[in-house]
């Protein structure tokens, strides 16, 4: 009999599709890092002085620190020095005002990924801001968000047009010493989004950014601040792809979401940055922080996550639950294949009363890849009546792959009621095979089988992004079961 | 017309088949009967193509399409339907939406464009009512909680929506009632027809009353050791098995 598993896996596998390298010329800073190559950074994005500031007491901070080991990931050791910190399109240097004035090259780029800007702008009132390496090159549907009141601009702009709200929120959620790659981010950040929705007011459309890393041996540093003023509602999207290259590439982002009584952020996340090959050789390391802070009484703030790229993801979303009767939200889906590793999962830390917690996590782990949920749950003294339930699952295909799951539960509150569910499973032969029977080609009986796994967090996605994760996960797990 | 040719086969290097020859014509039901690990379910499994079988000698092809040589998905578009004798479950998985992804997956390999969603449901209600499938079970996640009886009952309708020209049942009837055993031989019997044959892999003579076969042969040691009409069926329930095997033996 020739259908074997080897068949499957033959079949399966395709190569990583949003591998090319677009050649553009790079406003690049040389490697390595210093106090004058924060200086230099903060000048090319012609900062004030109080910005400056900021970054060189976070540097300071920096070099104090030492990189976390705690991580079920096994790495070598990288050479801060050996990394660019500064890279821009050059073409940006003039600022391309409409599309048209949008490097040809770079609008091909995104053609590639399948996100044409053009379509873009008409697919359900999506805005988009594309973040290419760096700068931001383009921002559409500010108008109609401008006359809601919305602000939704690049970093460097925010920084220079609304300074009174950078400075009263950056770092307010995530301090610049809370971690290793959050110092380090906050010293060197290049770019980013900005996003305030003012009081009562529910954002016209959902607000998107794609990330895009595209110059060699440049760490991206992207920072994120989405604020929701009081009664007010905002659906963010992020997500990524990267070209295929050798180096392992370094991004620590540092995300801060604010969300005040009675404001609603809900954030969804697609990553599908350059994994690495077959073998482990290259793949972004993707070392991110991002933390909400429900302040306000009833907000909420709820995390989407489909993480199928990165040679290693390092990256607990959390919630800050400070808020009378807040509520913070976890849904996961994290793949591993090849040689990737994952370790990720969220913290739930309540505070306030009657605060309440889900967090639903599915962990795939393929080929060689080692999947880890690693979740806190943290109920404090003040935090009467808090609920938490945390369902916890890992899909197995192959016998090479790992599944690990590190709960941690704190309870100081007796009132608290915590739940935690768990489960592992294998896809099966018997399950492909009974697909397959009926007519359903091996590549299509994996995806069924997966989409239905990951079925609950699906869900949760935006209708447009629930599609492109759907399509990301088939992509990533091809080849996976034998 | 389904064929197979001095079939050899092993699982792990042991021999379970040794020699099958069996044809059967378009329109015809046959059965094949046989002691426990006759080798009844391994000749199943392989007109239906699941791995971990190899083939040592022989042949199977269907409407002269070699058998063997093909996917089971791509034997499903030449028309075979395995109704599995223990149904998988698949969590998250929709009952209906996998059917339509079935039949969509068919379609393609025939040639022909998807069929439309409402067309497809109207289907589906049709068979769900003949089959006595009940509604809610459509919309589970296929075979997931399902007693053992609406798995059977779940493969005959996926059956009876699909419409194999040659279907192989491998021992659907064992775990049924006798009511739920005649709905599943009603919905078998509702698809007989000139363009259609059935392989019926029973233990027991019972299913033939509802589902009565054209020959029935019956397996033993990996072979076939006597054929005959529907009174050889008969004939087994009254003697047992023994007499056969011992003259194969």
């Amino acid at each position: 009999m020739a259908t074997s598993s080897s068949d499957v896996r033959d079949l399966l596998s395709r190569k990583y599709e949003a591998g090319f390298y677009t050649e553009i010329e790079q406003d690049q800073v040389p490697p390595g890092l210093n106090e004058a190559v924060v200086r230099l950074i903060s000048a090319k994005k012609q900062e004030p002085e109080w910005m400056l500031e900021w970054r060189l007491r976070a540097f300071e901070r920096w070099q104090k620190m030492r990189e976390p080991k705690w991580a079920h990931v096994h790495y070598p050791p990288i050479n801060f020095q050996a990394l660019s910190y500064y890279s821009a399109p050059k073409s940006n240097a003039d600022g391309p005002k409409t599309l048209e004035d949008v490097d040809p090259k770079l609008l091909e780029t995104y053609k590639k990924l399948g996100i044409p800007l053009e379509e873009q702008k008409m697919l359900a009132g999506v805005a988009v801001d594309v973040v290419f390496d760096s700068v931001s090159v383009h921002t559409t549907f500010k108008e109609k968000l401008a006359a809601a009141g919305v602000i939704f601009c690049s970093f460097s702009e925010a920084v220079r047009e609304h300074p009174e709200l950078i400075r009263k929120y950056l770092g307010s959620v995530v301090p610049q010493g809370d971690n290793y790659y959050a110092a380090l981010n906050s010293a060197v950040f290049s770019d980013g989004s900005f996003v305030y929705i003012p009081k009562n007011t529910r954002c016209p459309m959902e607000l998107s950014t794609y990330f895009r890393i595209n110059a060699m041996n440049t760490g991206q540093f992207e920072r994120t601040l989405v604020i929701a003023d009081s009664g007010s509602y905002v659906s963010y999207l992020e997500g990524c792809t990267a070209p295929q290259r050798d180096e392992n590439q370094l991004h620590a982002a540092v995300v801060e979401l604010v969300a005040l009584d009675d404001a609603t952020i809900k954030y969804s996340t697609v990553q599908n940055w350059y994994p690495g090959d077959e073998e482990g050789r290259g793949g972004i390391y993707n070392f991110v922080t991002k933390r909400g802070d429900c302040r306000g009484r009833n907000s909420k703030i709820s995390w989407t996550q489909v993480e199928t790229g990165s040679a290693i993801t390092w990256k607990y979303p959390s919630c800050l639950l400070k808020g009378e009767n807040s509520v913070g939200e976890f849904y996961s889906v994290a793949v591993t294949h090849h040689r990737q590793q994952a370790d990720t999962g969220t913290k739930m830390i309540h505070l306030g009363r009657n605060t309440r917690s889900t967090i639903i996590s599915k962990g795939i782990s393929a080929g060689h890849g080692q999947n880890a949920y690693r979740g806190l749950v943290r109920i404090a003294k003040s935090a009467e009546n808090a609920r938490n339930y945390t369902q916890c699952d890992s899909l197995l295909m192959g016998n090479q792959c790992g599944a690990h799951t590190f709960p941690y539960v704190e309870v100081r509150n007796a009132t608290a009621k915590v739940e935690h569910e768990a489960s592992t499973s294998k896809i099966s032969e018997d399950q492909l095979f009974y697909l397959r029977s009926r007519g359903i080609g091996g590549e299509d009986a994996v995806n069924l089988i997966v989409n239905g796994f990951c079925k609950e967090v699906f869900k949760e996605l935006p209708m447009e992004f629930a599609v492109e994760a759907q399509k990301l996960l088939n992509i990533t797990l091809e080849g996976a079961v034998g | 017309m389904l064929k197979i040719e001095n079939l050899h086969a092993e699982v792990d290097g042991k021999p379970i088949l040794r020699g099958i020859n069996l044809t059967v014509p378009a329109g015809e039901v046959h059965a094949i009967m046989g002691p426990n690990g006759s080798g009844k379910s391994t000749l199943a499994y392989l007109i239906a193509g699941r791995p971990g079988y190899t083939v040592t000698q022989g042949s199977i092809t269907y409407n002269d399409k070699d058998l063997l040589a093909l996917s089971p998905e791509d034997r499903a578009g030449e028309g075979v339907f395995l109704a599995f004798q223990y149904p998988v479950e698949i969590p998250g998985v929709n009952n209906v939406y996998m059917l339509k992804a079935a039949m969509n997956g068919l379609r393609k390999y025939r040639g022909l464009g998807e069929m439309s969603a409402v067309e497809f449901l109207n289907l589906v209600k049709t068979k769900t009512k003949e089959i006595g499938l009940k509604d809610g079970l459509l919309n589970r996640p296929v075979n997931q909680g399902f007693s053992g009886g609406e798995k059977k009952r779940n493969e005959v309708f996926q059956m009876s929506i699909l419409e194999p020209s040659l279907g192989i049942l491998d021992e659907t009837d064992s775990g049924l009632d006798i009511d739920a055993l005649k709905i599943v031989a009603d919905g078998v019997t509702r698809l007989r027809g000139p363009a259609r044959s059935f392989v019926v892999v029973t233990h027991y003579q019972r299913l033939l009353d509802y589902i009565v076969p054209d020959y029935v042969h019956v397996l033993a040691h990996g072979q076939i050791v006597k054929s005959g009409t529907r009174e050889l069926a008969l004939e087994l329930e009254a003697r047992g098995y023994d007499w056969l095997s011992a003259d194969a033996a």
